[in-house]
């Protein structure tokens, strides 16, 4: 009751002196504005790069290779490398376990081989590489010009760019990949043959070839019970499409250019380099993997998944560091963008002590008055700072519709400008509910502090002196 | 100092005012001001006190102090048997808002309010009720014959009507003392008189305590009971006002009661 009535008689007088207050409120909500437009820039960068990163597959991906491997990806690694009789071979059986942990969607071969492509009659050797059905929505592939798989056995690949350009004859000088767009490779390329010559790995029994027929001659490798022979076969496939990034680019050295869908990779059964080794060290009847891909649940599960597989006897690899850096440059940057709206609001301050100053001067009677007529000290303190209250309330409110409303426009101008450029939309504009909550209860906050030095002013102003001239 | 024998039998005994040796002084640069130089007086309850005296010789300074706006230099006022010395700032704004009301020469109602909204102000700072504050307004303001006028704002009235209205306020809270500083000074002899009217019927029928002050020698004559005359801030003359007429006393129930309505 006694704040209602307060805060009626505060709104009273802010009414008066309308456009003194007018435009100490626009100057808050400008504050606001921009602090909001600020860290929701911020936040939707933040949530921008977080769906893009997921969506590259690098940050919820662990890497297994077997111990016996000798590439380790570091030198602890490397010390802890078992000797090869007591560690586990990365085969089916040790895929299907890792696929079994909790929070792992998918554990799925790392099917990898350099082998000769010829695309008319001219061949070119590159590393071509087996793709999840899982990758489709990969930043890789998504809006590539062409297609995805069309099923996870289909004759198709999709080519790295730099391929394409090399198919195409035009290899650009280094750092000059960029200035080509995709577009125009993917004309002459969509829906063109490629021929793929690879080595068939054929168990010894059923050597008699069931697949694809055989090009040229086979040669048997029979050595104790791992026997089985080399094939060299063609497999023809279709440009279904080309892809402007580099998707796997983690893998450094061994970067595939060329890409096959995984069952149909599989199916194949292309000589790995790890048969050539199982062959040397004479066992394993089966083949066995270089290395096995883990997909995990969600970028936070990676460590202990991580851990998960360690203990069964496998080395791990993540880009989990990677994200640890991006996500303190984001706080980085949230804090700058906050420190720079707060400036905003500061200077937004002062114009609420200018202003309710100002209006202790041109209201010094009125104030006088009420004292006389038994308005106590602490009334009229109350009342300056239920006025600087309304005020950075008001402009609190108005402040953060402006500020959204701004970013809405900055966000619509740039997807103008990136559907000129053929690029998708993107939305790197985001407004959560506490930013709302927050920048009001922080305007509100701002302008009761600025309303301390002028509403003490106003309470201890003497009646007589005030009532005593004019 | 002379303290009047007449006004010594007051209902309850108790003087409304008492004010001993009271000083006021203003240090301005190197000279010392006695804006109030070492004034003693009681004023009794239901009386009618006019404080006369030329310019500068300290009747709003006086009036002020009586009213708790200021503090004196040394002294005491004990306004109702209450040392306004010992009150503290949050205590002195009850006084100003129960005990006294004021109108002044200059009417002092706040420009940027309605008149209604002006008179409402006393019963906001007492935290009366949003609904008894309006038809508290309303009655005030009819009473003093303005309750057609209660959406206007100060400048759209004449004079007389803005002291009529700042008489209604400083009655809304039903103070038992009126102190009025020169209330006729801006108005016509006309408007003066109907302003002074309403003083004394004040005086007589609510048995309030009236301090008056004027330069007018024949205003006072006219209306009070009593006359106080300052000089450089002293006391000179005191003396009770035998031209008035006897039945314009106040009624002694009436002062009673205004006494009785202070002690809720
Ligand atoms: N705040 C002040 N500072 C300095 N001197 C003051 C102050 N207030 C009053 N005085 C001085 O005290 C003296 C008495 O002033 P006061 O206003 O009480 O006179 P007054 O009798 O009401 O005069 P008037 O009839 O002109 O209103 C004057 O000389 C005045 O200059
Ligand atoms: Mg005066």
């Amino acid at each position: 009751m006694k704040t209602y009535d307060l805060s009626e008689l505060a709104l009273r007088n802010l009414r008066e002196s309308s456009l003194r207050n007018s435009l100490t409120t626009i100057g808050i909500s400008v504050g606001v504005a921009s602090l909001v437009a600020m860290l929701s820039l911020g936040i939707g960068l933040q949530k921008l790069a977080t769906r893009h990163l997921a969506k590259s597959g690098l940050f919820d991906t662990v890497v297994v290779t077997s111990r016996r491997e000798l590439r380790g990806f570091n030198r602890d690694d490397e010390r802890s490398t078992a000797s090869a009789a007591e560690s586990r071979t990365l085969d089916e059986p040790a895929r299907q376990e890792i696929e079994r942990l909790p929070d792992v969607l998918e554990a799925y071969p790392d099917i990898r081989f350099i082998t000769e492509l010829s695309y008319q009659n001219k061949t070119h050797l590159t590393m071509v590489s087996g793709i999840p059905d899982s990758a489709r929505s990969n930043d890789a592939f998504t809006g590539i010009p062409g297609s995805f798989f069309s099923s996870e056995t289909a004759p198709e690949v999709i080519l790295q760019k730099s391929f394409a350009l090399e198919l195409l004859g035009k290899t650009p000088p280094p750092g000059h990949e960029d200035d080509v767009p995709v577009r125009e490779l993917a004309k002459p390329l969509l829906g063109q043959e490629l021929v793929m010559r690879y080595a068939q790995r054929v168990s010894a029994p059923e050597s008699a070839g069931e697949n694809t027929p055989a090009k040229s001659g086979a040669s048997t490798v029979s050595e104790s019970d791992a026997a089985y022979s080399v094939i060299s076969r063609e497999q023809k496939l279709n440009i279904v499409g080309i892809s402007d990034l580099d998707p796997d680019s983690m893998r450094g050295a061994a970067r595939a250019r060329v890409f096959l869908p995984l069952k149909l990779a599989q199916d194949l059964r292309v000589m790995q380099p790890s048969d050539v080794r199982d062959s040397m060290r004479g066992f394993s009847k089966q083949p066995s993997y270089s290395t096995v891909s883990v997909r995990v649940r969600n970028p936070k599960n990676v460590e202990a998944v991580e851990q998960a597989i360690k203990k069964l006897g496998f080395n791990t690899f993540s880009i989990l560091d990677a994200t640890r850096s991006l996500r303190q440059f984001f706080a980085v940057l949230d804090l700058f963008l906050g420190i720079f709206g707060s400036l905003a609001l500061a200077v937004a301050s002062i114009g609420i002590v200018n202003t309710l100053v100002m209006a202790i001067l041109e209201r010094r009677r009125e104030i006088g008055i009420m004292k006389a007529i038994g308005a106590s000290d602490g009334y009229v303190k109350k009342l300056f700072f239920a006025e600087a209250g309304a005020m950075g309330l008001l402009g609190g409110v108005v402040g953060v519709a402006l500020g959204w409303a701004i970013g809405h426009i900055i966000n619509l101008g740039t997807n103008i400008y990136l559907k000129r450029q053929a690029l998708p939309p993107e939305s790197f504009w985001s407004v959560p509910w506490w930013l709302v909550g927050a920048a009001i209860v922080f305007a509100f906050i701002v302008s009761l502090v600025s309303g301390l030095y002028p509403a003490a002013r106003a309470a201890r102003l003497d009646p007589v002196q005030a009532l005593r001239y004019e | 100092m002379t303290i009047n024998p007449d006004q010594s039998n007051s209902p309850n005994g108790a003087p409304a005012i008492r004010i001993v040796d009271l000083c006021r002084h203003y240090q301005m640069g190197e000279a010392l001001i006695r804006a109030v130089d070492g004034v003693s007086l009681q004023i009794q309850p239901g009386e009618f006190v006019a404080l006369l005296g030329s310019s500068g010789s300290g009747k709003s300074s006086l009036l002020n102090l009586i009213a708790g706006l200021d503090r004196p230099t040394s002294g005491a006022v004990i306004v109702e048997g209450r040392d306004l010395a010992h009150l503290s700032r949050e205590e002195l704004a009850k006084h100003r808002l129960r005990t006294v009301g004021m109108v002044f020469q200059s009417f002092n109602l706040v420009s940027r309010m309605t008149l209604a909204e002006n008179v409402e102000l006393p019963l906001r700072f007492a935290e009366v009720d949003r609904g008894q504050r309006q038809s508290l307004t309303r009655q005030a303001l009819e009473r003093v014959g303005l309750g057609a006028r209660m959406t206007h704002r100060p400048s759209e009235l004449s004079g007389g009507e803005q002291q009529r209205a700042a008489l209604a306020r400083a009655l809304i809270n039903h103070p038992r003392l009126l102190l009025a500083d020169e209330p006729t000074g801006n108005l016509d002899s006309h408007t003066g008189t109907e302003i002074m009217n309403f003083i004394r019927e004040f005086n007589q029928s609510l048995g309030m305590t009236i301090v008056m002050v004027t330069h007018e020698r024949a205003l006072a004559e006219r209306y009070a009971r009593r006359m106080i005359l300052l000089a450089d801030g002293k006391l000179v003359d005191d003396r009770p006002n035998n031209d008035r007429p006897h039945e314009d006393q106040p009624n002694p129930a009436a002062v009673t009661a205004s006494r009785q309505r202070e002690r809720r």
